[in-house]
Order: structure tokens, then sequence, then C-alpha cells
């Protein structure tokens, strides 16, 4: 009886091999690095739902040596740099090829010396703080940073709002917020304006004492590029104290909790980010409505969306994130680590956000960015324009 | 004149309107020590848990159900607070049943992250209060000037209950002397059953006013507000009510000073700066009782 049961069991525990060596070579694991939880749990949420999307389209890649199943593996660092490092760990331990993520920089810098130690090569995706890929040699990223994003922000605030004067808002010792609120207020202040800049603690709530700072100062603009569980406390409290400011903030606010809070308020809000959900070129479109029908498919995916079907530039971005991988894996011709590490550099990519190719740096080189605004009716953003580098005058 | 007024009065309101809010949480902390001299630090959590009660059963049952039930909910998780994290310590030493408390607190933080997965939710929108009002030149929301009133009231109504009811004679004797009250007949499990209730409510009314003004809920949302209700408490005089509501006052509306003149990053440091100013001055605080050394 014993005998038999352990037969039986071990034809069980064969099974799924004898199933993979059917039609597979083997399997490639790559890492999802991407809060789940936290302050930026949201955003990472959409973000990885984008790489699972990717991973629905394209589950296998073709190296010389046969086809291989794609497996994905998520871990939480809950947005949080102190409790990344050990998430970073699992990562490495569990074997994965290569890392996409994370949303957030404060925890992609957090993690990048245990990527680096294992000879891991991680993909930021939507981490914009030149920190991240500086002096990490093995971290790379495909959108745009926070320099550019801040010179972007900083123009269309004076051109479009006639600003001489701003009020910027960020939270205490996040590496993301203080750094593009600086840079903003570098270009700002280039541009012959005046910045008055104030930080909040970690968990504050009360906004109130803030936004009447930045009345008093005659702010004509307040960017403040934070989480997005404080945004929608600093829009309920600028609706509620009655601001007439228009509030602008970079991609992070680029969320629908952005769009549930301004509902039916009368400000005005504009964001930079990287992809325009309303973008009529063939590869976009063609991203927006699967994307949409293959979250719509299930609720649970629609629910990590934030309960409805509008694309984030994050969703967007961890497509692209995703298929520069395979792309890597696909030059480097194998799993290994340190031949991903080689010929990653020249990957190029024509993706859904844009064309991808990386710099000695290792960022993806970007020259554009979408301007969107809340449309306070109907609750959706509003296309305002894409702002290119060369547009700029430097 | 007018600009400066019209200028600070935002800064005010919310001062006077956070301080309420603190004074509400402020009173469960005094009240648990007045009688088992325990800092109870699962208070704050309290809050927290009362808050997110508060947006699972709205999303499920009309307001007038869901205000009351969410009462209701708190009332009953302070109560087993009480029974399964400290009753079982009664006779244990004092540091024991503190230690048994921060457990609890972090038990109660870490299920609601767990539950949650720590996204912030937005809190449900009670109607009335959360109608924005203009006063002299400033905008805000009706809550505002609904806390300190209700506070104010809630305060006169549990003074009459502790001065003039037979529980509240009670508690006063518990709070005197535990062992000897306990040999006059007094049922000091009952007696402390009912403070951790009364605490819990008001915690409860606390949370849906500090919630109807910074909506977002997190787990660890009631952590800040509840150390500060602490000091407070500390600040008023710990086990003196009257103080831990006038301390609250004073450390919600000097906090927004502080941010009104510029120091934003220090306004939380001043809270604790405080505490520790206070502790080493008058370690009895404004109201609190000299305990004098019996012989």
């Amino acid at each position: 009886m014993k005998k038999c049961l352990a037969l039986i069991l071990t034809v069980v525990m064969l099974l799924p091999v004898m199933a993979l060596a059917e039609n597979y070579a083997g399997e490639i694991v790559i890492g999802i690095y991407e809060p789940a939880s936290g302050t930026s749990g949201a955003g990472g949420k959409q973000e990885a739902l984008g790489i699972y999307y990717a991973n629905y389209l394209a589950p296998t890649v073709e190296l010389s040596d046969g086809v291989y199943k794609v497996k994905l593996v998520e871990v939480d660092n809950q947005s949080s740099p102190d409790k990344a490092p050990s998430a970073a760990q699992q990562l490495v331990s569990e074997g994965v090829s290569i890392v996409l993520g994370s949303y957030g920089s404060g925890v992609c810098i957090a993690a990048a010396d245990i990527f680096d130690a294992a000879g891991l090569v991680a993909i930021g995706i939507s981490c914009t703080n030149p920190q991240v890929t500086l002096g990490n040699p093995l971290y790379y990223r495909i959108c745009y940073l926070d320099p550019f994003q801040g010179t972007v922000l900083a123009n269309y605030a004076k051109d479009e709002f006639n600003a001489t004067k701003a009020y910027t808002l960020a939270e205490l010792g996040n590496d993301y917020d203080v750094g593009l609120a600086y840079y903003f207020a570098e270009a700002f202040k280039g541009l012959g304006g005046e910045v008055k800049g104030e930080e909040f603690p970690k968990g504050n709530s009360d906004f109130t004492a803030y936004l009447t700072s930045a009345v008093n100062s005659g702010a004509e603009i307040i960017f403040a590029p934070t989480s997005v569980e404080y945004a929608t406390q600093i829009i309920t409290q600028a609706a509620a104290n009655g601001i007439t400011i228009p509030i602008m903030a970079g991609d992070t606010w680029d969320n629908v909790r952005i769009l549930e809070a301004a509902e039916g308020t009368d400000l005005s809000i504009s964001v930079s980010t990287f992809f325009d959900e309303g973008d009529t070129g063939a590869l976009a479109a063609e991203f927006v409505t699967g994307f949409k029908a293959w979250l719509n498919e299930n609720p649970e995916k629609l629910a990590n969306n934030g309960g409805s079907d509008i694309v984030a530039a994050v969703s967007a971005l961890g497509y692209d994130g995703y298929m520069v991988a395979l792309e890597a894996l696909k030059r480097a011709d194998s799993g290994d680590r340190d031949d991903i590490a080689d010929v990653v550099a020249e990957v190029t990519y024509e993706g859904v956000t844009g064309f991808i190719a990386f710099d000695e740096n290792g960022d993806a080189i970007r020259d554009q960015a979408f301007i969107i605004k809340t449309d306070n009716e109907t609750g959706t953003w509003q296309f305002v324009k894409v702002q290119n580098v060369s547009d700029i005058a430097k | 004149m007018y600009d400066f007024i019209s200028a600070n009065l935002p800064y005010l309101l919310a001062g006077i309107s956070v301080g309420g809010q603190y004074a509400m949480i402020a009173i469960g902390y005094t009240m648990v020590y007045g009688i088992l001299r325990l800092i109870n630090f699962a208070h704050g959590d309290v809050f927290t848990a009362a808050a997110y009660a508060m947006v699972y059963m709205n999303a499920t049952m009309p307001l007038y159900l869901s205000l009351p039930l969410t009462i209701l909910f708190t009332v009953i998780l302070g109560y087993s607070v009480e029974r399964i994290a400290y009753k079982p310590l009664r006779s244990a030493p004092r540091m024991s049943i503190m230690i048994s408390s921060i457990g609890a607190s972090y038990l109660l933080q870490n299920l609601m992250w767990y539950i949650t997965s720590g996204l912030a939710r937005q809190y449900p929108t009670i109607p009335w209060i959360s109608k924005t009002v203009t006063i002299f030149t400033a905008t805000t929301k009706m809550v505002t000037l609904v806390t300190p009133v209700l506070t104010l009231v809630l305060v006169l109504l549990l003074v009459q209950l502790i001065n003039h009811t037979k529980i509240g004679m009670a508690m006063r004797a518990v709070s005197k002397d535990f062992e000897t009250s306990r040999l006059m007949g007094i049922k000091i499990n009952k007696v402390i059953s009912v403070t951790f209730m009364i605490g819990s409510f008001l915690a409860a009314i606390g949370s849906m006013l500090y919630f109807t003004n910074y909506t977002a809920v997190v787990p660890t949302a009631g952590a800040m507000p509840g150390l500060k209700a602490f000091v407070a408490a500390v600040f008023g005089g710990i086990g003196s009510i009257p103080g831990a509501v006038i301390g609250a006052f004073i450390i919600g509306i000097v906090e927004n000073i502080i941010k009104a003149v510029g120091l934003t990053t220090f306004s939380d440091a001043f809270t604790f700066a405080l505490l520790i100013f206070i502790l080493i001055f008058k370690p009895t605080g404004l109201f609190g009782e000299v305990i004098h050394e019996k012989v």
C-alpha cells in the first residue's frame, strides 16, 4: 500500500516536469520588484499589471537552444527603503535572471547594492531619480529622469500659467519627492521665477497649514510631487480650503485615485507622465485596447488597477519593461546573469511608450513627456500637450 | 491687522479642530491610566480600526446603520483588547501589562496591514460635517467647527457621569485605591471594562471627525495622533480629564502655529520635545494630582 502511494506521488510530482520537457527547453525566471503595499502600493500594482499583461502576450522566449517558458516571481518591497533590501535579497535567492522594477526611486536605490553584488541586472521602470543608475552599473531604466521632468514642468508652469512664483511641497526624506522638487525649483529659478519650498514629515495628514503657507507666499503654482496617498489628502484639503492656485505634480500623480479625489472640485491639476491613453499611434492604441480587455476579464485585476480600466502610464511602462527584458534575454541567448549583464546596454526596443535605447549611465534616452490634466466633471484625464526636450529653451 | 488675521485664521482653525480630535483620544489614555496606572498603547490603533470599520461598513450599508455599528464595533474592540491582553495580567507587575499593550498595538496594526495590504483607503463622506463653510475669510469643512463643540459637550457629559452616577463613583474609588475598593465590594473588572468602553467610544467619535478632515486611512494613520494625544494627556496631568482636553487643544494649536511661522519640519519634534520638558520640570502636568507617599 505504502509503495503504491509513493509511486503515485512520484508520478504526480514528475508530471509537471514531463509537461515542461514536452514543450519547453527550460524555464527562465524574471523577478518583479514592486511595492504591493505601503504608500506606493497602488502604483506598484498598476506597474506589475503591465508586466503580467506583457507576460500573458509573450509567455515564452526563443533562444538558440529552444523555447523557454518565462516565469514571473513577484516580491513586495512595501514602498519602504528599510524593508526593500530583504525583498531584493529574496529575488536574488530565487535565482531570477533579471529584475524589473520598481515604482518609486527610494526602494531602487536601497536595493541597488544587493542586485549589484549578485551580478543581477535590474531594469527600473518608473523610478525617475538620477541616483538609481548613477554609480550602479547594473541598474538600467526605461523612463525619463527627474532633471528632465522637472525642467519640462517648470517650463509648463511658466508658459501655461504665466507663473513667476512657485511653492513646492515634498515629503521629508523621500528621494523621489525631494529630488523632483529640487530639479523643478532649479529649472524654475533658471527661467527667472521665485520658489518657496517646504517639506512635510512622513505620516503627516494635515496639509491645511502647508496650503495656507502657499497662499500666503503669493505663489501662482503649487508643485507637489508626493506619493498618491498624500496627494489625495492634499487635493481634498485644497478643495475644502477653497484653494484656486493650479496644482502640478510629476508622474506619480497619474493615478486613478487622483481623478477620484479631484472629481467635482474646482481645482486645476496638471501632471507630466510617460504615456497618454489617447495616443493614436498603432502600437499604443493596440496596447490600450488589449490591456483594457484583459483587465475587464478579471475583477481582481480590475481591482488592482484601482477599480477602473483607465490605463496608467506605469502599466504601459511595465509592459515595455518586460519586453526590453525579453530582448535582453534574446540578445544574451541565455538566462545567465553574467551573459545578460554583458549585452543589456546594447538592447533597443520600439515600445508603446516610445523608442527605448540606453545611454552610458544605463538611462533610457528619452526626449518627450506628456502633460495631462484632470477633467473634474467626468473624472478622466485630459491630454494637454507633448513636451519635447528640443522645445525647451536651454 | 485684517491681512494678518485672514492669513493666519486657517492655521488657528486647523489647530482647534485637530486639538479637539486629539482630546477625544487623550481622554481614553488618561482614564485608563487613572484607574489601572497603565498606558494603553493600543488605543491609537483602536482609533485606526474604527476608521477601517467605517470604510468597510459604509461600503455595504447606509450611513444611519454604519455610524452606530462603527461605534459599537470600536467599543467591543476596546473591551476585547482589555479582556484578552490586560485582564489575565491583572496581578502581574505593571511593566508586564505595559509590554502587553505594546504587543496589542503592533498586533492590531499588523492585522490591519494584513487585511488591507497597507493601501490607503478613502474615508467615506459623512454629509453635513463634510460641507464646506466660509468663516470670515477662511474656507474650511464644517467638521472644524463641530469638533471643539462636540468635544466640550462630551467632556461635560463624561464629568457628570463620573461625579454623579454609581459607576462614576466606583471609578473614582478604584482610581484612588485599587485594593481597598475591591475589599469594599466594588466589582473592579466591571469598572475597568466600562472605562475601556468609554475610552473606545470617544476614540470612535474622534476617528469620525479626524478622518472626515484627513481622508486617507492607512494602518499607521492612528499612530501619530495616538502618540500626540498621549503627550497631551501627560501635559494636562495624566489621570485628569479636563487636563487631557486642555493639553490636547494646546498641542493642536501650537503645532499649527509652528507650521505658520515656517518651521514645518519641526512641528512633530516640538510635541515630543514638550513631553521631555514636562517630564523634567513638572512631572505631574498641568492638573495632575500630587502623589503623597503613604507612611
